[in-house]
């Protein structure tokens, strides 16, 4: 724990903090792109002890949130009319489709399993070859080296009861598409820090350039955000706008050329629809056309009614930073973690869902 | 003596069978050398020894009583196994009522097909759990159901026990100022089954916690009496679900302090890694105490002193504001609200 706790020291925090506090002399609007981070944040209290003028947006990257319910809708499906065994992350069980979620199928008896790995899926594809088994395989540039490789894994074993329900996300288009958003007024990005793990930053000075926005790749300690915010704060005050590397312990410019590898091996990349916010154009990762056979939505071809999202949820606004959740008129009310309209209510990253359970707070704050 | 030592002593009887079957539960022979051999021998005592549909029991005063139903999976797990759990956990309940547990009830459900020699094995652990907190297992019943329809053996146990003289446990005695204190480290039992549950393997093996807590309450109510104003055992939903139903009973605010919180560094570290929070994680042998502020350094001078709660800390107060809520606190002067979980802890994506 001892490379934890350092990050996590109360007595750098608070210098930091006084520094970010000394450096703001205007009122900012910051985003962490990564719903880790608003977790983070939440969790260490950071929220609660920034100064008033810096405001944290917290943006579309919880994959929980911005996954279709249509591809929801899906999973449903395959666990409880085909039979297959459904393996997923565990928040998204907890998901509400448009009439279920994965929980309730599973108490209906659909074999739904919560895994740590996509690896773990296709060990158990490889044990129960009379059954499919599909991995949900949902997340940013993060998860994707996993999911791929566990196709490279399963084609090796030459395995035919294999398959995944693919929805993937990528952070830059997103980044584009809200700065191309008239309504998203953003000052500064901080990126997620494992994904830039993966992908690296390179990606990124084209669009720190052409927004003049500073973008600061930022981990997920108290210090590494703060250092975030406080790097994002100095670029907006001296009006300089480029990329800057806070989590240098981890990312490097070029990211895992190992891990991109095996990514470029299965995935291309496609239009993306992301829940609450729309079709991005390239910034999902779909299965290239030799692994077809590993897609189970070609595979099982299954063609479900396209539920339309609840009207009174306003989550693309909320992910967008357009509105805080409080805005909403279903916050709290029709809509609690208990009984959640849409996703944003449901993962601890989601932002409703870390306003209702800091909500006394702000409350207090206000 | 330790448990392996204990169950060194007591090596199973020959059975003619070595699983259990619908027959061992249809009040017949097999029924009957079941029970006698398997139970009646390894539990007996003056009472159970009287083979009554009931049990006689001599008590006057006030009693208290409580019942709990044993279902986990998987029923043998690091530092203890489902029978150990049947008896602290009711024993425990007894125990947080401020009352001193004598006799317990004893009901299995088996799923056919149980062997019996892991049948024996939860027997054992019963006598040495049992022993260990100075209880009596007085009455009980076995039932068998087909396979499928349970999952290996499910266990209810219930139990009583007079009050303690000097106990006045009763949540309306909460006052702000008082003291919340932890008698050990947290979440140490939730991880250690999720890590058999889920096949996750950690280089330190993480082993359950699970104890009788009866001997520690009734010393502090020796000791500290009605100044000791609530006992509660944080089992599932973990110490925050446990503060959350207190904090709105009693319509005050419970605040924490992130740093006095004990959590075992592989516990924390195991935590981490699954993206699981210590404070909504279940525990077994950990109980949290509602004091008055005088007495809080005194209570954790007397629990430091034993094993089973060495790590004993004063981690909250009790206070006016806010309402209903939890808050925890850090060293950064950073707060958050300690919300009630919604159900199972899920594993986060990333």
């Amino acid at each position: 724990m001892k490379h934890l706790t350092e990050y996590r020291n109360p007595e750098l925090a608070k210098k930091i903090l006084k520094e970010i506090e000394k450096t703001a002399t205007k009122n900012w609007k910051i985003m962490e792109i990564c719903g880790g981070q608003t977790h983070s944040l939440v969790k260490n209290g950071i929220l609660s002890v920034l100064p008033k003028n810096i405001e944290m947006l917290h943006g579309p990257g919880c994959p929980v949130c911005v996954t279709p319910l249509n591809l929801i809708d899906k999973a449903i499906y395959l666990a409880k009319e085909k039979g297959v065994i459904l393996c997923s992350f565990g928040d998204m069980l907890r998901v509400p489709g448009s009439t279920d979620s994965l929980l309730e199928a599973k108490a209906k008896g659909a074999d739904v399993r919560i895994l740590y790995s996509p690896l773990e899926a296709v060990q158990i594809a490889h044990q129960n070859p009379d059954k499919e088994v599909v991995f949900f395989a949902v997340g940013f540039e993060t998860t994707a080296p996993a999911n791929a490789l566990s196709i490279l894994h399963a084609q090796k074993l030459g395995l035919k009861n294999y398959s995944i329900l693919n929805s993937h996300v990528l952070v830059p288009p997103a980044i584009k598409a809200l700065m191309e958003d008239p309504e998203a007024k953003i000052d500064a990005f901080l990126a997620a820090g494992h994904v830039c793990s993966i992908m690296g930053y390179w990606q990124y000075h084209e669009l720190a350039d052409k927004y003049k926005i500073p973008i600061v790749v930022t981990g997920f300690e108290p210090l590494d955000l703060l250092q975030g915010i406080l790097a994002a704060v100095k670029q907006l005050e001296n009006g300089n706008y480029h990329v800057e590397n806070q989590y240098k312990r981890i990312v490097k410019e070029e990211g895992n050329r190992e891990a991109q590898n095996i990514i470029n091996q299965v995935y291309e990349y496609g239009d993306q629809m992301w829940r609450g916010i729309g079709t991005i154009p390239d910034s999902g990762w779909h299965l290239r056309k030799e692994f077809e056979r590993f897609d189970a939505d070609k595979k099982f071809n299954i063609d479900i009614e396209k539920v339309p999202e609840n009207a009174l949820c306003i989550a693309g606004d909320i992910m967008k930073g357009i509105k805080k959740p409080f805005q909403c008129p279903a916050f709290g009310t029709t809509c609690t973690p208990q009984n959640p309209l849409g996703a944003p209510m449901v993962s601890s990253e989601g932002a409703c869902a870390a306003y209702y359970n800091f909500r006394t707070l702000f409350e207090e704050m206000s | 003596m330790n448990k392996s030592l204990f169950k060194l002593q007591c090596p199973a009887p020959k059975f003619d069978f070595d699983i259990i079957t619908l027959a061992h539960g249809s009040g017949g022979k097999l029924t009957n050398q079941l029970l006698e051999t398997g139970v009646f021998d390894v539990l007996k005592n003056d009472i159970l020894d009287k083979h009554h549909d009931g049990a006689f029991l001599e008590m006057t005063g006030k009693i208290a009583f409580s019942t709990d139903s044993f279902v986990i999976s998987p029923i043998e797990f690091p530092g203890g196994d489902i029978g150990e759990l049947a008896i602290n956990g009711t024993v425990n309940d007894v125990a947080m009522c401020g009352a001193i547990p004598q006799y317990l009830s004893l009901s299995f459900i088996i799923e056919e097909g149980l062997p019996v020699s892991q049948f024996w094995d939860i027997i054992v652990s019963i006598k040495y759990a049992a022993e260990k907190s100075g209880v009596k297992i007085v009455t009980g019943d076995t039932k068998v159901v087909d396979k499928g329809k349970g999952d290996k053996i499910f266990i209810n146990t219930t139990g009583i026990g007079h009050l303690h003289p000097n106990a006045q446990i009763d949540m309306s005695r909460i006052k702000s100022g008082d003291k919340v204190i932890i008698s050990n480290s947290i979440a140490t039992h939730g991880i250690a089954i999720l890590s058999v549950r889920e096949g996750l393997k950690f280089e330190t093996e993480i082993e359950s916690d699970t104890t009788n807590l009866n001997h520690l309450t009734k010393e502090l109510l020796d000791k500290f009496g009605n100044k000791i104003h609530l006992f509660r055992d944080p089992t599932r939903g973990g110490v925050a679900a446990t503060l959350n139903e207190i904090a709105s009973e009693i319509e005050k605010g419970i605040i924490l302090n992130d740093d006095k919180i004990p959590v075992l560094p592989q516990v924390k570290a195991a935590c981490e890694i699954l993206g699981l929070d210590p404070l909504y994680t279940a525990n077994e042998g950990v109980f949290m105490s509602f004091v008055a502020s005088e007495i809080a350094d005194d209570v954790i001078k007397v629990l430091q002193q034993y094993p089973e709660s060495k790590f004993a800390s004063i981690i909250g107060e009790v206070k006016d504001e806010p309402k209903d809520k939890v808050l925890i606190t850090n060293p950064m002067g950073g707060k958050r609200v300690v919300h009630m979980p919604i159900g199972e802890q899920l594993p986060r994506i990333c």
